[in-house]
């Protein structure tokens, strides 16, 4: 798990209802690292937030760390049910 | 009895939580409980029974969460920078973030320390209990972003004082839109009001007219 990984489980952590059923996953994409957040599906409201607004807040410090490894990050917030 | 106690038996889990809190002075929303030990049933042969045993800690204050949830991240992201103990404001906590690592946490705009002050006071609250206003700043950026937003808000009235026309300012966040508000308090001639919805909402300055009534909408 990278750094960036670290981090994005580390944020939705701390701001659900059911932190041991965070889990990410990392895939490469070319120059981008994909990152899936996947969070317990009472939480999915939790870390997407009003109008997107938590997700995008995530989106923007894994972007931090993906900038300080030169690299290009897509966080995913995939729904189990699918 | 130790300084640092913090386990307690009972004869049920409950009763052990209450006499915690009891001497512990706070709230059940203001700690941890952890149960060590569940009672046992009545003996069936005779046996003692055990008593429920529990640690009960005090949680950390609003301040003390968001400075542990920042540094977290500081250390994750690898940035070399310091994050500084919590300090209070009028509405709740200030916590400043320095070094050179830091300006990397600032953004376009300060919108990566809007996230990153976002997300902290969501952890801080939760970890808390605790209701409070969390602003984080980087190297000083808020004071700076504030003094930037003060002149370019007495700029614009001063041209709708002065030619009549009403300006719309740049969207801004709640937190930035009160800095020009508040700048424009009682500036002759002119009154302040917002516009529209986040993230879109913004300033508008208009001219007061005759005797229309000076609108004092901070929001």
């Amino acid at each position: 798990m990278s750094r960036v990984g670290d981090l994005v489980a580390f944020l939705a952590r701390s701001i659900v209802d059911y932190p041991d059923a965070v889990g990410v996953r990392e895939t490469e994409e070319g120059e981008t690292l994909l990152v899936e957040l996947l969070v317990a599906q009472a939480d999915l409201g939790k870390v997407i937030g009003r109008q997107g607004r938590t997700i995008q807040a995530i989106r923007q410090l894994a972007r931090v760390a993906g900038h300080r490894q030169k690299r290009r990050v897509r966080v995913e917030v995939p729904d189990r049910r699918a | 009895m130790s300084v640092s106690r913090d386990e307690w038996t009972a004869e049920t889990v409950e009763e052990a939580v209450a006499r915690a809190l009891a001497e512990l002075g706070l709230p059940r929303e203001r700690v941890d409980v952890e149960v060590l030990e569940e009672p046992s049933a009545a003996g069936l042969f005779g046996f003692a029974r055990r008593p429920a045993r529990v640690r009960v800690r005090a949680r950390p204050g609003f301040g003390e969460a968001a400075r542990d949830f920042l540094r977290a991240v500081v250390d994750f992201i690898g940035l070399p920078a310091a994050v500084r103990e919590p300090e209070a404001t009028e509405r709740g906590y200030l916590v400043r973030v320095e070094g050179d690592g830091a300006a990397e946490l600032i953004g376009r705009h300060g919108h990566t320390l809007d996230a990153l002050q976002q997300l902290a006071e969501v952890y801080a609250t939760r970890r808390s209990g605790e209701r409070a206003a969390l602003l984080v700043d980087a190297n000083g950026y808020r004071e700076r972003r504030a003094a930037h937003l003060e002149r370019l808000a007495r700029r614009a009235a001063r041209q709708v004082a002065r030619d009549g026309k009403e300006r719309r300012l740049e969207a801004m966040t709640p937190y930035e839109r009160r800095i020009v508000h508040l700048a424009l308090q009682g500036y002759p001639g002119v009154y302040t009001e917002s516009e529209g919805e986040d993230p879109f909402r913004r300033v508008v300055i208009r001219p007061v007219k005759g005797e229309a009534a000076e609108a004092d909408d901070v929001g």
